[in-house]
């Protein structure tokens, strides 16, 4: 599975995107973080608050209580700030 | 139409591409999107927007979409820049085409309400104690609000 990072997010997790493989038991976005977060000090940063990290699923906005099922990319990232 | 940019666009040409050749069209409502030079009282000196490619088309086609669905529209146009900016500079523009103005008006603001809580896009501007991310404001998702419970009305 993909995983892309941008933002402060990126920055703190020091990479752009990486392949990975999911470990069982991991099902949700959620699941994901709790795992990303066992990986070390900068994941555990780039994921300290939750409230502030949003995710996509293969380009779409999902919450992070979504399945991963089929996913093939998931990105991370902080809340959006165009316009 | 929607697109997603490195370089700067001219304001009037994309405006007169839109009614180019056209007579049913009214109104014309447009919105620019500039780069300020303070944040929180200190300078900036540089802004450079991040974003998604894939899912930032994705997102504004969508949102496009929305707009058309909900307005008479004859048409809009949404064009958004990325990379490094320098104050004055423009971000984002939105045309909106109508035979009546409200319907621009209307649908020129609801794509920049949801284009600002749904693109994925990232300002970071830089000022004199370095790069700063820029922190989303509730009011966006307010703003963005307000538009979705008259619509559920409708469908």
């Amino acid at each position: 599975m993909k995983l892309l990072y941008f933002a402060w997010i990126r920055e703190r997790t020091g990479h752009a995107e990486e392949d990975i493989e999911v470990p069982a038991g991991v099902e949700t976005v959620a699941d994901l973080i709790g795992w990303l977060k066992t990986r070390g000090e900068e994941f555990e940063h780039a994921f300290e608050n939750d409230t502030v990290v949003r995710a996509a699923i293969d380009r779409t906005h999902v919450p992070l209580t979504a399945p991963l099922k089929d996913a093939r990319e998931i990105a991370f990232f902080p809340p959006v700030t165009g316009g | 139409m929607i697109r997603v940019q490195n370089e700067d666009f001219d304001i009037g040409a994309e405006i007169e591409k839109v009614r180019a050749g056209r007579t049913d069209i009214g109104a014309i409502v447009s919105f620019t999107g500039t780069v300020r030079d303070t944040a929180k009282g200190a300078p900036i000196s540089e802004m450079t927007l991040e974003h998604y490619p894939g899912m930032t088309e994705k997102e504004l086609e969508r949102i496009d979409k929305k707009a058309n669905s909900r307005w008479p529209l004859q048409a809009s146009l949404v064009i958004h820049r990325y990379g490094p900016m320098k104050p004055g500079e423009n971000i984002v523009l939105v045309v909106t085409a109508s035979a009546h103005r409200q319907a621009a008006f209307e649908a020129a603001e609801f794509l920049m309400d949801y284009l600002k809580t749904n693109a994925p896009f990232w300002k970071k501007e830089e000022g004199p104690r370095g790069g700063d991310w820029v922190d989303a404001r509730e009011s966006d998702d307010e703003a963005t609000k307000r538009w979705q419970k008259p619509a559920k009305a409708a469908e």
